[in-house]
């Protein structure tokens, strides 16, 4: 289908010898004159699973469209296998985007379509696969989440697991040689979250590709994740493996890692003084 | 002074919009297109894509299009039989039922009832699409939402409209008839020759049709492009179906004087 990049093959293990597939270098954007990212930079290299461990609101599904070229840093560096995403033309990055997939937090399965055709969806857009190769090809990839026998089900009919998993092998059908995770562990059930959390391991060895998963769910990330990063204020603010994560000293890290409610990240939102606010008459 | 920066707030979200809706449209009609590289494949699937979006645009919409032109011939007829019959007239009544739908109403209400039923339908799946992350997921999966999901959508509601307008004429004059010739007892010969005498192919069928076309561009962009610019939320979608019916209403009955102005070129 695709044309398997030679890059792609590199194995994993030598993968801090070889240029890394993305890397952010030092990205300001702001939304609305609101500053989301203030300089972050990070690397990820080819055929690891990273994780991007960071509160709600921080900036780490900005992370996923910077890099997806849905949205333009006001400056730094966004590069992925060596291109500089800002400055591709459309059809460039049209191009780029079929060796990459977003898995979006909802899915965001073709609601009109079936399982086996929004699987279908993206080989019949852009190959022209005979339909026996195609079945072929759809039932594999199915078969690789688990949900061959659910082919013929509407996304209205799948629970919040399964359709993830059918995005999942959606997201797969073109061989991309990087996939990326919007929050993959939000609200599903301890079982469905197992599944996931092993699928995105296994697809990533079995498939040699390069994984990245934006996330705030703390234990998920640490199993299955080769290096950390976590961001907080716009920056990264500690990154590194699990282990190196779990050991940090920093308050930052002590404070995310462990759940705790108050601490650099404060627990009220700011807003004046209390007793000033409680005086005062009149309307919110 | 508050009401003058309220004034001034207004007009600049509207301008903003009426840019945001001219992008759009270029953007529709120019810039998403690109030359494939086989060209045969390519308008098969264009074909097809256009065909599926005809059957949900134009024929769910024809049933309550015959419905209503049945009443307003019928309508038509009675009160114009009721005017005319005073004047002796009344041999006039094909022609009058005939000009009235092909130049006035059959487009207008066609465009009318179009907004309505089609045009609120399109602002609603294709912003639903994008608050369910569809439209983005389309994009990441490096397919063009506008040539994919737009396109198809605009080009069949152009086609749509103009088509269900003369359909809205022709079963309109059915029902005049019914009522003039069955019910009312109007000379049968009478009423069909003065029609056929009457009614030009140029100035009265084909300002029809024109108004059909204008009109059918008109609904069909202001409804994907609401859709396609809605805030993606439960509200935001909502809002927009609302303003897709009130603003191709009020189009539509704003450029029907112009082109009725133009058209018989008495102004």
């Amino acid at each position: 289908m695709t044309r398997p990049s030679s890059t792609n093959l590199a194995p994993a293990s030598g993968a801090g010898a070889t240029e890394p597939l993305v890397s952010l270098e030092d990205v300001v954007f702001s939304r609305n004159g609101r500053p989301i990212l203030k300089g972050l930079t990070l690397t990820v290299p080819r055929g690891r699973v990273v994780a991007i461990l960071g509160g709600s609101g921080t900036g780490k599904t900005t992370i996923l469209n910077l890099i997806g070229g849905r949205l333009k840093p006001d400056s730094g560096r966004v590069l992925v296998d060596g291109v500089s995403v800002p400055d591709l033309r459309t059809r460039e990055l049209y191009e780029l985007r079929k060796r990459m997939a977003l898995l979006f937090q909802s899915g965001a399965l073709f609601t009109d379509l079936n399982v086996f055709e929004n699987v279908a969806f993206p080989i019949r857009e852009h190959t022209r696969l005979p339909e026996e190769l195609l079945r072929t090809v759809v039932l594999m990839k199915l078969e690789a989440v688990g949900l061959r026998g659910a082919r013929h089900l509407m996304p209205a009919e799948l629970s919040g697991g399964m359709a993830r998993r059918v995005a999942l092998a959606r997201a797969i059908a073109l061989d991309p040689m990087m996939v990326m995770y919007d929050e993959p562990f939000t609200g599903l059930d301890p079982i469905s979250m197992g599944v996931i959390v092993k699928l995105i391991r296994e697809l990533n060895d079995a498939l040699r590709i390069t994984s990245i998963v934006v996330t705030h769910d703390v234990a998920e990330a640490c199993e299955i994740a080769d290096l950390i990063y976590l961001v907080a204020g716009g920056r990264i603010a500690a990154s590194g493996t699990p282990e190196e994560i779990r050991a940090s000293t920093s308050e930052e890290v002590r404070q995310f890692m462990a759940g705790l409610p108050d601490g650099p990240v404060s627990f009220h939102y700011p807003g004046g003084d209390y007793l000033e606010d409680l005086m005062r008459s009149g309307g919110a | 002074m508050n009401f003058f920066r309220y004034l001034g707030q207004w007009s600049i979200a509207r301008v903003t919009t009426l840019g945001r809706a001219a992008l759009f449209l270029y953007e529709l009609l120019f810039a998403s297109w690109r030359r494939p590289a086989r060209l045969g494949p390519a308008v098969a699937k264009a074909f097809r894509l256009v065909v599926q979006q005809l059957y949900s645009v134009g024929v769910l919409t024809l049933l309550i299009i015959l419905v209503s032109s049945l009443f307003v011939g019928m309508v038509l007829a009675l009160q114009g039989y009721n005017t005319l019959v005073d004047f002796g007239a009344e041999s006039s009544l094909g022609l009058l039922v005939a000009l009235s739908l092909a130049r006035e109403l059959g487009p207008v209400v066609t465009a009318l009832l179009f907004a309505g039923r089609a045009g609120s339908a399109l602002t609603a799946e294709i912003g639903l699409m994008k608050a369910t992350e569809q439209l983005a997921g389309m994009e990441m999966m490096a397919v063009n939402p506008m040539t994919r999901v737009i396109a198809p959508r605009f080009v069949a509601g152009l086609i749509s409209l103009p088509l269900l307008a003369a359909m809205f004429t022709a079963v309109g004059i059915l029902g005049g008839h019914f009522v003039g010739v069955v019910q009312l007892g109007v000379d049968e010969g009478v009423f069909w020759s003065q029609m056929q005498g009457g009614v030009d192919i140029y100035d009265d069928i084909g300002s029809g049709l024109l108004k059909g076309v204008v009109f059918g561009f008109v609904v069909s962009w202001i409804a994907v492009f609401e859709g396609y610019d809605s805030v993606p939320t439960s509200e935001g979608v909502a809002a927009a179906t609302t303003r897709t019916v009130v603003l191709s209403s009020l189009a539509v009955l704003g450029l029907d004087f112009i082109l009725t102005a133009l058209t018989l070129g008495e102004i």
